[in-house]
């Protein structure tokens, strides 16, 4: 296991309670909703950043808000740390826990409470899956647009946690533009509602300080989303380019023009190797790097907005220019773009980064981290939202070689310094968790780091909710 | 994932095996969306992730299942959903059939629960044993609500309730006419508890294929594929009824020859198409199997490639409920419904399509619970789309969701032989 990011050291009247501390849970929760016994807590001890791992005092899978609330004011009475989980598809550690704290999972909470298409808003628990929501009002001609590549899986919840983007963003935005109320429960059981079902509310904007707040400010239990209406039609175009260079300043161009496609996805040849293999969508097998240009609109609107980024691309030395020709073909054609990181597991373990460049820099960073990961003796594959210049450069290694995993580590780290040197930040979507917690000071002052402490302090004064996460452990108030 | 076996561990094969499964995962999370029980109960150690873990961290340490493991384990329906979701390609099938292995070589199950378990395993896959309970069973029906008022008595409940009102009389499918030209030689799996509870199926797969020039021979010596008792754990059983059927193919094989290995039951489709796995260990078998497993073919697959023609409109609204082992187990997705369409039927996709119906082989008698809430979702996604019959591939799925519906449920082989001259089903009146 990796060991250089260090968790808070766990609380020894807390573990030395724990026997009490269940005895008390139970009295809160049906016993279907408290997992205890030793072996069973085992696969809750990580989420997708898998390299990290510690086993939770306990889970508890609520039912209610009550549940939630009572939990959390036991908690909170006693000192006992929480970390919030949805569907555990966090690649930051966002839902890690810890040997002193209590995990309370959100997956038992997944109904969509209401549709209101007339408001073209959807009230839904934080269980909920990201495409269900879609799901449940497409045949209306609605979608909730933010599409993270796990939105087969990923919560609701966690996305508002992690104020989590997609491939669709950049037209639409990412969580934050797309969420308008939550229903939360703070450190010590209250349940408060932030917006409602309008743009904006009254009084300050305390849900864009919970969107991305890394369940560190309470724990969301409802969600009220932005139905979009499907476009009348929507096409992915592939470009296929010589050099990843190329392709990244034709998309810095593109965007540059004034023109804002839906998607504007990135591949290179090791990532267009991998998801075709997958998914067999017809990604050209002979280019460099690969862009995966999603229009959408009328016909004309269509044909007149790939016309201008045909134009644009064939300047930039456009190698294949590939239009789908069914909708079963686009299906195939985001599927293997969605699953790439799942797909790359068939060739090795990886890590996956998330550093968010300006798009004039796109070209520099990529060619940087191809250096870096070489230098360290590694592979990387890139796989990301190029439109956002949202990175995902994706660290190859072999998990079971304690050197490499350091490597793949240390490479990582120099990516994302690199990004943020660059003009960027540390993280686009995936949020800041534990992988990149150590690495905040390279982006903040400690001025800006010690404001961002005292808003999380006034809302969770002993600091209980997801403790180890975002804020280096030095530095922190004394509690 | 970062995995941690000794070499001494490694030096058994099926650790070996299943450490090489496990290094693919890479722990995303997206198995758990599609998987029935993870949507039913909300609890990672019920989901393909979660139960990886626990397989993962028991085979490790080498220890011994226990009640808590085994709790999740059994509650997997092997329904391999996870294994069509998953992006990595984790062979979810054969770790978990480690992982059963494991269990029954180092768990003593409770009482009531062995014997349950061992009264399945010597009645069903026997046609005249498992005739001659059904017969029984009709008598026990009445006792049902009490047998469901004592927890570990469930399961037997759960089986008088699933056993039919009547059993259709003894019977092996007729030889019929082959008409000419010969388009081929194909073997045809009869199985053990379909053709007690349904033997209009075969009956009516050998008709079509004879009218479609089609040599169907049923070797002396085959019988259940051994899926049943492979499901639970008992891997030299399932070995055995696998070799059994090996040798049956194996003299048509070396004789006249076979084009292909015919199954209607695609549970069973999905086990012998592992045959060639199951006896890689074992140098007498391994080759064999290996060629058994290679003709095995669905019975749609293989009509697929005969380029049936299209017949003019039945006038009937088809729902179709791909089986799991189908559509996950064998990833045959879009044949029978093209079938069905080139026969004449309209043809609808319920929602939900990847979710099990519960039915699952001995599932719905071992986990009745679990199972009637996968029943009521799935009838109720079927009954939506407003269909005259619901046509399915598996006599697992039709007992199952006929057990909900007042629809009529029938094998997708009934209605190609209805609508290529055959009669119509009897199920539709």
């Amino acid at each position: 296991m990796s060991a250089s990011i260090q968790f808070l050291k766990p609380r020894q009247d807390i573990l030395s309670r724990r026997a009490t501390i269940i005895a008390d849970l139970l009295e809160l929760l049906p016993p279907d909703c408290l997992v205890h016994e030793p072996r069973e807590l085992v696969p809750f001890e990580t989420d997708a950043f898998v390299s990290y791992r510690r086993l939770p005092l306990a889970v508890a899978l609520p039912e209610t808000t009550a549940q939630v609330s009572a939990v959390l004011k036991y908690c909170h009475r006693y000192g006992v740390p929480v970390v919030p989980r949805g569907a555990g598809t966090s690649l930051c550690g966002g839902a890690i826990p810890q040997e002193d704290a209590l995990v309370i999972g959100l997956s038992k909470m997944a109904k969509i409470l209401e549709v209101d298409l007339v408001n073209r808003c959807a009230v839904v628990q934080a269980g909920v899956t990201n495409l269900a929501i879609s799901d449940a009002v497409g045949p209306d001609g609605f979608f909730y647009a933010p599409d993270p590549s796990s939105q087969l899986a990923c919560t609701i919840g966690g996305n508002i946690g992690m104020n989590s983007g997609g491939a669709h963003c950049l037209k639409y935005g990412v969580t934050t533009n797309n969420l308008l109320g939550v229903k939360l429960v703070l450190v010590d059981g209250t349940v408060i509602e932030l917006g409602g079902k309008h743009l904006d509310a009254a009084g300050y904007d305390l849900l864009g300080l919970v969107c991305g707040s890394e369940g560190q400010l309470g724990i969301v239990i409802e969600a009220t989303v932005r139905l979009i209406a499907k476009p009348e039609g929507a096409r992915p175009v592939l470009f296929g380019f010589e050099t990843s260079e190329e392709a990244g300043a034709c998309v810095a161009d593109v965007i540059g023009a004034g023109i804002i496609p839906v998607a504007i996805e990135f591949m290179d040849k090791p990532a267009i190797e991998i998801c075709e293999a997958f998914a067999k969508a017809g990604y050209p097998l002979d280019v460099g790097a690969l862009l995966i240009v999603e229009v959408e609109g009328s016909e004309a609107e269509m044909d007149a907005m790939l016309a201008a980024i045909v134009e644009i691309a064939r300047r930039h030395g456009v190698k294949r220019v590939k239009e789908c020709q069914s909708a079963t073909e686009a299906a195939l054609i985001w599927k293997g773009r969605k699953s790439a990181f799942g797909a790359t597991g068939r060739i090795a373990d990886y890590i996956c980064m998330d550093g968010t460049v300006p798009l004039s820099q796109l070209s520099y960073v990529l060619k940087r981290t191809d250096e870096i990961v070489k230098g360290f003796g590694l592979r990387v594959a890139n796989v990301f939202h190029a439109g956002d210049g949202n990175m995902h450069p994706l660290i190859l290694f072999n998990a079971n070689d304690p050197d490499e995993a350091a490597k793949a580590e240390a490479a990582g780290n120099e990516i994302l310094k690199l990004c943020v040197d660059a003009g960027g930040c540390l993280t686009g979507e995936h949020g800041v968790g534990i992988e990149k917690r150590d690495l905040m000071r390279h982006q903040y002052s400690t001025a800006d780091l010690d404001q961002q402490m005292a808003v999380r302090a006034a809302f969770d004064p002993q600091w209980l909710l997801n403790p180890s996460k975002v804020f280096p452990l030095d530095g922190r108030p004394a509690i | 994932m970062q995995t941690s076996f000794s070499p001494d561990q490694l030096a058994d094969p099926h650790v070996a095996f299943s450490e090489s499964i496990l290094r693919r995962c890479v722990h995303c999370g997206f198995c758990t969306a599609t998987c029935p029980t993870y949507v039913t109960l909300g609890n990672e150690l019920d989901s393909p992730r979660g139960r990886i873990y626990l397989i993962k961290d028991m085979l490790e340490n080498g220890r011994p299942a226990d009640a808590e493991v085994v709790k999740h384990i059994d509650r997997c329906l092997s329904c391999l959903a996870c294994t069509t979701t998953c992006p990595s390609g984790v062979d979810y099938m054969h770790l978990v059939d480690h992982a059963r292995a494991h269990i029954e070589e180092t768990y003593r199950r409770p009482f009531i629960d062995r014997m349950i378990r061992a009264l399945l395993m010597v009645v069903l896959p026997y046609p005249a044993r498992f005739r001659a309970a059904l017969t029984l069973a009709r008598l026990g029906r009445p006792f049902a609500p009490l047998l469901k008022k004592v927890e570990a008595l469930r399961p037997l409940g759960a089986m008088l309730d699933l056993a039919p009102k009547s059993v259709p009389p003894a019977s092996r499918p007729v030889a019929a006419a082959v008409a000419a030209p010969r388009r081929g030689r194909v073997a045809i799996l009869t199985g053990c508890a379909q053709p007690v509870l349904d033997p209009g199926i075969n009956a009516a797969t050998v008709r079509l294929l004879g009218r479609l020039g089609v040599e169907i021979v049923t070797p002396q010596g085959e019988g259940c594929c051994g899926a049943l008792v492979h499901h639970m754990g008992r891997e030299e059983a399932a070995l055995e009824f696998a070799r059994q059927n090996v040798d049956a193919w194996m003299r048509e094989i070396d004789g006249k020859g076979l084009d292909a290995i015919l199954i209607t039951a695609s549970g069973c489709g999905t086990t012998v198409k592992d045959y060639g796995h199951m006896l890689r260990l074992d140098p007498a078998y391994a080759e064999k199997a290996a060629r058994v497993s290679a003709l095995a073919k669905d019975v749609t697959e293989y009509l697929a490639a005969l380029d049936l023609p299209q017949q003019p409109s039945q006038g009937l609204t088809v729902a179709y409920h791909s089986a799991c082992s189908m559509q996950h187990g064998q990833k045959i997705t879009i044949q029978p419904k093209l079938l069905l369409k080139a026969a004449g039927f309209v043809v609808k996709d319920p929602a939900e399509g990847h979710l099990c119906c519960g039915s699952a082989g001995t599932y719905n008698i071992l986990q009745p619970e679990i199972s009637a809430k996968l029943k009521t979702r799935k009838v109720k996604n079927l009954e939506a789309t407003k269909p005259d019959l619901i046509a399915t591939g598996n006599i697992g799925c039709m007992t199952q969701i006929g057990s909900g519906t007042g629809i009529p449920v029938v094998h997708t082989v009934e209605l190609l032989d209805w609508a290529y001259g055959g009669s119509k089903p009897a199920k539709l009146g």
